[in-house]
Formats: C-alpha cells, structure tokens, sequence
C-alpha cells in the first residue's frame, strides 16, 4: 500500500469520527458519562496531525505511532482500549501486507490486546461485540476462499449486525454497566464507533483495491 | 526517597483528586508521599496517561506506590501510565481496587504506620468488601 493509500485510510477514518462525534456523545449520554464522540475527536484530530508522517512509515510503527497517539490523547477509556487495539497490530503486523491472513492475524492480536486491557469479552455491550464478528467475517471469508470485495463486504455486515446485536445487550463492562437492565435498549457507543471505523476503513479499501 | 509507600490518587475530575489528596494529608501530614491528578489533556473531566505517569514518577520510592483510581477510564490510563514506566518501576505500582476518598485515607493511613505495598493495598481494599 502506497503512502497515498495509506493516507486515505487515516482521512477516512478521522473524517467519520468527526463528522459522527455528535451522535457518539448522544449516544455515550445515554448510557454513559456523554464524553465518546468528544474524547475520540481528540483522538482523531491528534491522529490527523500526524497524517503525512504516519502515511510514510510501514505498517508497525504506523499502528504503533497511531495507537500511542490515541492513548496519550483521548483521556477516557477508549484511549487505551482503541490505543492498544492498533499498537498491537503494530506488534503482529508485517511491513507491507501480503495477504488476507496477515491482516486477519494482525487484527486478531489487536482484539487480545482490547480483551486483556478492557478485563471484557463479547457479550457485555462493547466494542469488542462489533470488532469480534467482523474478525470472525474475515476469517471466514478466507476459509471460503473469497476475494477481497467479498471479505469487505462481510467485514461490513458483521460490522452492522454487531452494533445493532448490542441494543439488547444488558452492559457488564464500564460506565453503562452501573445503569444495570436500563442499559438495555441502546446502542452501544463504543461498538458504534467501530462500526464507523471499520466501514470508513473497508470503503477506502474498496476503492484502492 | 520515602520509606513509606506513597499515595497516588487518580480521578476524572481536578476537583475530587485534589480533595481527596486533602484529606489524606489531614490525616496523615507530611508523612507519605502523596501525589494526585484529574483531567483529560484539554482540561475537562476524564485523564491523562503522560500526567498519571509524571505523578507516579514525582513520588515512587523503593517501598512503592498505591494507586487509588475513579471510574474505568481512571483504571485503564493508569494501567498504561504503569506500562510506560521504567521496567525496574513498573513491579512497584499497584492499583488498589477500593473506593477513591476512604480507600485513599485508609491507604495513606496505613502507609504512614510502615505497612508494606501488600499492607497498603489490602488495607484499602477491605473496604470494597
């Protein structure tokens, strides 16, 4: 992937956070402390500062650049738990990838590093509900052999089902779990923000393939 | 360096950080090293990884540092503020999981009376029961 590429990657997915950092907070009020969409902007915006940089470096220390941006920048949990996802794919991830395993390989150590940071597995109305099934997507994808539009648009339909699978979800992990059956009924904001981050990422990729 | 444990107190608000490192000095002086913070980067209610870690810097000795935090954000920053340290340091800190304001004073108290990380934190810890 061309430097270019790899700077749409990083518009894309600073652009979606921008433009939905209203609705994560809406959200996030909800049934949490309504600080996501502004802690996650901040994030984002720090990312966005780094862009041409980032878009040079190979893939380790661009993830790793990127996540450490996130956790010394967001100033809630979602710093450490997005931080970690990237900075340890930045740890799995080869120089260029190569292939569909790779990148699956990749991502499947970022989600330990989400699961062992956040002390959370599926089922308790996370971000892990929407990152999971989408690693899964892909892993099935690969096993069936299909071709990268066909695990793009997998990864997005599990990206979506995910997120509307946490509505009901009563929460068990972090802010919202104190509102205990209240919690149930909306969206998580932390799997909504992967879901945007993860159709922002397999657009571009859509386009650049 | 202090031949006592010392205190770091973490929470999404100045405010509370602030009052209870208050109150842990009412009760025990000048004794126990005691540093707190609160805050996201921009000011606002949430935490800071770089600040978390300056305040566990500005107090580790050899006896070590007992953390009490806020809410999850509070823990997570502190976690990764703990992974930044040096590695000769990072075997020192402990986050006790007890409320913010008793915790903090039981901790301190403890502290102050030459109890060890261990003491410190299971000390402060009994009261979550």
């Amino acid at each position: 992937m061309s430097p270019e590429q790899k700077a749409r990657l990083i518009d894309a997915a600073v652009e979606t956070i921008r433009s939905n950092a209203d609705q994560l907070t809406e959200l996030d009020r909800a049934i949490g402390d309504g600080d996501h969409g502004l802690n996650m902007k901040r994030g984002f915006e720090a990312i966005a500062e780094e862009r041409d940089a980032l878009a040079e470096l190979p893939w380790p220390q661009a993830f790793q650049k990127a996540g450490m941006a996130l956790v010394m920048k967001v100033g809630g949990a979602s710093g450490p738990l997005y931080g970690s996802l990237l900075m340890q794919m930045g740890k799995a991830a080869p120089e260029a990838f190569g292939s569909l395993d790779e990148v699956i390989a990749a991502f499947t150590a970022g989600i330990e590093a989400v699961m062992k940071r956040g002390k959370s597995t599926t089922g308790e109305k996370t971000m892990l509900d929407v990152l999971v099934p989408v690693n899964e997507a892909l892993k099935a994808a690969q096993a069936n052999g299909g071709n990268g539009p066909a695990a793009l648009a997998a990864a997005r339909q599990a990206a979506d089902e995910g997120l509307a699978a946490t509505n009901p979800m009563q929460a068990t992990k972090g802010r919202a779990s104190f509102l205990g059956e209240r919690s149930i009924g909306h969206d998580d904001p932390g799997a909504t923000s992967s879901r945007l981050l993860i159709h922002a990422v397999c657009d571009v990729l859509e386009t650049s393939a | 360096m202090s031949e006592h444990v010392a205190i770091v107190i973490v929470s999404h608000s100045a405010d509370v950080a602030k009052g209870t490192a208050d109150m842990v000095r009412q009760m025990v002086g000048d004794e126990v090293r005691l540093a707190w913070t609160g805050g996201d980067p921009d000011g606002g209610l949430g935490t800071d990884v770089a600040k978390i870690k300056d305040a566990i810097e500005s107090v580790v000795g050899e006896p070590g540092v007992a953390m009490l935090v806020d809410l999850g954000g509070a823990e997570t920053n502190s976690e990764m503020a703990i992974e930044q340290l040096d590695d000769g340091l990072q075997d020192k800190v402990r986050i006790c999981n007890a409320p913010i304001v008793e915790g903090a004073v039981m901790a301190a108290t403890e502290a102050s009376g030459g109890g060890s990380l261990e003491e410190v934190c299971a000390t402060a810890e009994e009261l979550s029961g």
